[in-house]
């Protein structure tokens, strides 16, 4: 089963910190794959937080094919970080090729463009090269967002971190999410390793979601550029989390609200009760139904922690306000491994009606029950 | 035999009857009851002659002839009298003497039961025994990654909803500028479909709202039954009952003006409208009440003669088309209560079903669509209708609910699925599938009268005499003397149990797949059928 492990700091980090916070977890997944969400980029991507960075893999026919469709949108590369591994790779590794991120700078006839037309377009594009490397199994593309880069790959999270030199100071970053295994359950497949990411928003999850096929349908006809690919079962909760805060406008305390909402009996004295039962109607096809821990990064730095109703999955939040780091993770020995410098009293094991939130100011876990009052007023 | 008897082109014997009434002499008691009870009158005390030769000892003296008398009960062979199967003769022996045995290579019964240039009608069943419903399974079954759930302990959500769902995007909206909303009903999955007033005794019925009341106030499951066509009694109408009961109106409008009367005088609204227009054991014929069935009582609350038979027309002058009939019916419905009840059609399952989806879709009062498997039972109609009209449940609820995720407003507008539903006594299994299929709630009718009242009629055509009044437990019939035998109060006991274990047993196929807060509406990753073809169609796993 997958191992979650988040950082959040005021400062960057090396991403070695989550990576090496996995390896104590590995009682718990088989090493075989690891997937990295960073943003809040620090080093050379400080000065580029305007420019989106295209985050994948490529073949030097891909790198080729990849350059000339940027072009053709009037693209032109600002900065590129790009590594090209020339040891033999780790056992069950296969060689790929280039693992690149490259910061481009955005065409002048976008400007005029609203933000969420300018969203949606680098979403499209995304998916464009995606679909344009399944044809041909040259390129692979994780991201393309301004402030983010996404790197994954099957193995080891551990052999993998030296494979790949992850321990650079251009991949130092303020906000890490990190998860150890691939998809087991099915045809290994590098799309449905988490972390799963659109436009900012980014999530990761252990455990299996059972609600999953009728979730994707609903998204899927929603008519959102991007809801596509669900090689996995978790990329819903992305997903559901794009929908409630972008198209809905909700904040992140009420996602809790879309995916496990309050039964009557809970619900019966909240103040917002009214609200929260139309949501809840209303969202009753985004209902998650699997043990889930959740942990993710919204496009402002914070992140959040969630349970489903059956908290079989216990995560824990805890960290160091004073040194501005916060990890999440899904077992606390790998909480204990990268941040041992905290008040363990302070930890935060959120229950089934829990949200733990840290924001970018990395001071403290805001916890918010669904029984609180809603902080957004409608 | 008689020497005399003729023997005509429609005589039959014995051996040609499906059903056999087999007599025990020794045993028998003569007391009659078996006679009096028999619904068809398919047997009789007969009187009957025996001649006995007796050779005497000896060579000279002839043999004598005795003769001598004795009674029994005798089959009659007359197609019209044909023994049923329902077995009353033998509940009512005290020595069990007597009862219909089944000869299966009797065929010859239905070359003659249609009789007078009227082809054969009955009530009941389709006289189909497959069940494609029987044939699914669910293969999903959590294991690790996600354990499977303790049915008996853990936290169940089993609810759905009734009624016009508005989008996420649409109902933040609503709230935000404080807009009118769809009137919506959070309901128990399994709803008692339409069987009328006319249609069920009076103590059925009442053994029914009994048992449903009961549901909703002591065992807080929000079970609603549907009332059929033909109205409802004054006093549930102005009871705090109502709001259990979805009124249906159909064709006909038989006890309309009953229940128009009554508005200004609820105290309660009722749970939903449901305008039907067709049902799946006779798609486009309509309801048809016969007369043996239209007692005083029927027809003073249907405001029409007693002893007529009461087809409910197919069409009827407000329902010029089903664009315009939805959209006028449903709307003018929704005003009678001020829009605060859900409405919604019920449509037999056929080929065009995909149409009236489509009209509901844009229609914001519509509350749902009601969609009936030609698997669906009835109180009356003719053979060639029951069998061989009509669409199987399954595929059109798949198509339908496909095309609302294509329209991105799936269980916006609830399907309510119905027809075959626990025909071999698989209620929650077969919910369960239609469920994972695509439907917000299954209805059902059948299942009802089965196990709440003890239902003698069978998919092999045994009994199913529902039509005509004799129905011999005295749930389909209106004549005293015969409703008397069921007591409403051992129904309504019934109805709640068979609720009780269907939530336990549906609780035991959704708990492995790892289901408990929501009802797995749409999830057919959970289903698996050994049909290559039916997996193809329903895009379900093929499983062998």
């Amino acid at each position: 089963m997958c191992r979650l492990f988040a950082l959040t700091s005021r400062d960057p980090v090396s991403p070695m910190r989550a990576i090496d916070a996995l390896n104590v977890m590995k009682e718990g997944h088989d090493g075989s794959g690891v997937g990295l969400f960073l943003s809040g980029l620090g080093g050379p991507w400080e000065e580029l937080k305007e420019y989106p960075i295209l985050s994948g893999i490529f073949t030097d026919a891909g790198l080729a094919r990849m350059s000339e469709y940027m072009t053709k949108n009037g693209f032109q590369s600002k900065y590129s970080a790009t590594f090209k591994p020339d040891v033999e790779p780790p056992v069950g590794t296969p060689k790929r090729g280039t693992y690149a991120s490259i910061a481009f700078r955005i065409p002048d006839e976008w400007k005029g463009m609203t933000r969420e037309q300018a969203d949606r377009n680098l979403v499209q594009m995304r998916l464009d090269l995606r679909a344009m490397g399944e044809a041909e199994g040259d390129i692979m593309v994780f991201s393309f967002w301004p402030d983010t880069i996404m790197i994954k790959e099957v193995g080891d999270p551990l052999a993998i971190a030296g494979y790949l030199k992850l321990d650079r100071e251009e991949l130092y970053a303020r906000h890490i999410l990190a998860q150890g295994r691939q998809n087991t359950n099915y045809a290994i497949n590098l799309y449905a390793c988490h972390p799963f990411f659109i436009e900012g928003i980014s999530t990761m999850t252990n455990g299996e979601n059972t609600a999953f096929v009728p979730i994707r349908e609903y998204l899927m006809s929603r008519g959102v550029t991007g809801y596509q690919g669900y090689q996995s079962d978790s990329e819903v909760f992305t997903h559901i989390a794009h929908y409630a805060t972008k198209r809905l406008g909700l904040d992140i305390s009420s996602y809790k609200h879309v995916i496990t909402p309050m039964n009557d009996d809970e619900m019966r004295d909240h103040p917002d009760r009214e609200f929260l039962s139309d949501l809840k109607r209303a969202c009753r096809k985004l209902i998650i139904d699997g043990p889930n821990c959740i942990i993710g990064c919204l496009p402002d730095g914070s992140m959040f922690m969630a349970q489903d109703r059956k908290k079989l999955r216990p995560g824990v939040v805890g960290g160091n306000p004073e040194l501005g780091i916060y990890g999440f993770s899904s077992e606390i020995c790998g909480l204990n491994a990268a941040i041992p410098e905290r008040d363990r009293t302070k930890d935060f094991q959120p229950m089934h009606l829990d949200t733990a939130i840290v924001g970018p100011d990395c001071r403290e876990v805001l916890q918010c029950s669904q029984k609180d009052p809603l902080r957004q007023q409608l | 035999m008689l020497a005399e008897r003729p023997i005509t082109p429609a005589t039959l014997s014995r051996k040609d009857l499906p059903w056999q009434i087999k007599w025990d002499i020794n045993t028998c008691t003569k007391c009659g009851r078996c006679t009096s009870v028999c619904p068809v009158n398919a047997i009789e005390l007969g009187v009957f002659r025996k001649r006995d030769v007796k050779p005497p000892m000896g060579l000279s003296a002839k043999p004598t002839t005795e003769f001598s008398t004795f009674y029994g009960i005798r089959q009659r062979t007359d197609p019209a009298y044909a023994c049923i199967g329902c077995a009353m003769c033998n509940m009512v022996c005290p020595n069990n003497a007597i009862e219909p045995s089944r000869q299966y290579d009797s065929t010859t019964l239905q070359f003659q039961n249609n009789r007078g240039g009227q082809p054969r009608t009955r009530g009941g069943r389709r006289n189909n025994s497959e069940s494609l419903l029987d044939q699914i399974k669910f293969i999903r079954i959590s294991m690790l990654t996600d354990p499977a759930l303790d049915a008996g302990r853990h936290e169940f959500d089993v609810r759905t909803l009734l009624g016009r769902v508005l989008s996420p995007e649409a109902e933040i909206k609503c709230f935000r500028e404080n807009g009118w909303k769809p009137p919506v009903r959070e309901i128990y999955p399994l709803v008692i479909g339409g069987m009328s007033f006319g249609a069920l005794s009076p103590n059925m019925w009442e053994g029914l709202q009994m048992g449903v009341a009961y549901l909703n106030e002591e065992m807080n499951m929000p079970v609603r039954i549907c009332t059929g066509e033909g109205g409802c009694p004054p006093r549930l109408l102005r009871s705090r009952f109502l709001k259990y009961v979805i009124l249906q109106i159909a064709s006909g409008y038989f006890g309309w003006d009953e229940i128009i009367h009554a508005i200004p005088e609820m105290k309660e609204d009722p749970c939903a409208i449901e305008i039907k227009y067709g049902q799946g054991a006779k798609p486009g014929d309509g309801g048809l009440l016969m007369w043996y069935k239209v007692n005083k009582l029927i027809a003073a609350i249907r405001g029409v003669p007693s002893g007529v038979s009461l087809p409910s027309p197919p069409t009827h002058q407000t329902k010029y088309s089903i664009e315009e009939a939805v959209a006028k019916m449903i709307q003018s419905m929704s005003m009678a209560w001020g829009f605060r009840v859900p409405v919604y059609p019920k449509i037999s399952a056929s080929s065009t079903s995909l149409a009236v989806l489509n009209n509901l879709v844009r229609n914001p009062y519509a509350a749902g669509l009601a969609i009936d498997g030609e698997d669906g039972g009835t109180g009356a109609a003719y053979n060639v209708s029951m069998n061989h009209m009509g669409h199987p449940i399954a595929s059109n609820l798949r198509d339908c609910y496909k095309a609302l995720c294509v329209a991105g407003a799936q269980n916006e507008i609830p399907l309510i699925a119905g027809g075959g539903i626990g025909k071999h006594g698989n209620l929650a299994a077969n919910a369960a599938a239609l469920i994972m299929l695509g439907a917000s709630m299954v209805q059902i009718g059948k299942y009802v009268m089965q196990a709440g009242a003890g239902c003698l009629g069978s998919e092999k055509d045994r009994c199913n005499v529902c039509n005509i009044g004799v129905c011999p437990k005295g749930i389909t019939s209106q004549d005293p003397r015969v409703y008397r035998r069921l007591d409403p109060e051992k129904v309504a006991e019934r109805v709640v149990d068979f609720y009780l274990s269907f939530d336990t047993e549906l609780r035991k196929v959704i708990a492995p797949l790892g289901r408990s807060t929501s009802l797995p509406v749409g999830m057919s990753d959970a289903l698996g059928i050994s049909d290559k073809d039916a997996a193809d169609r329903l895009d379900i796993k093929y499983v062998i």
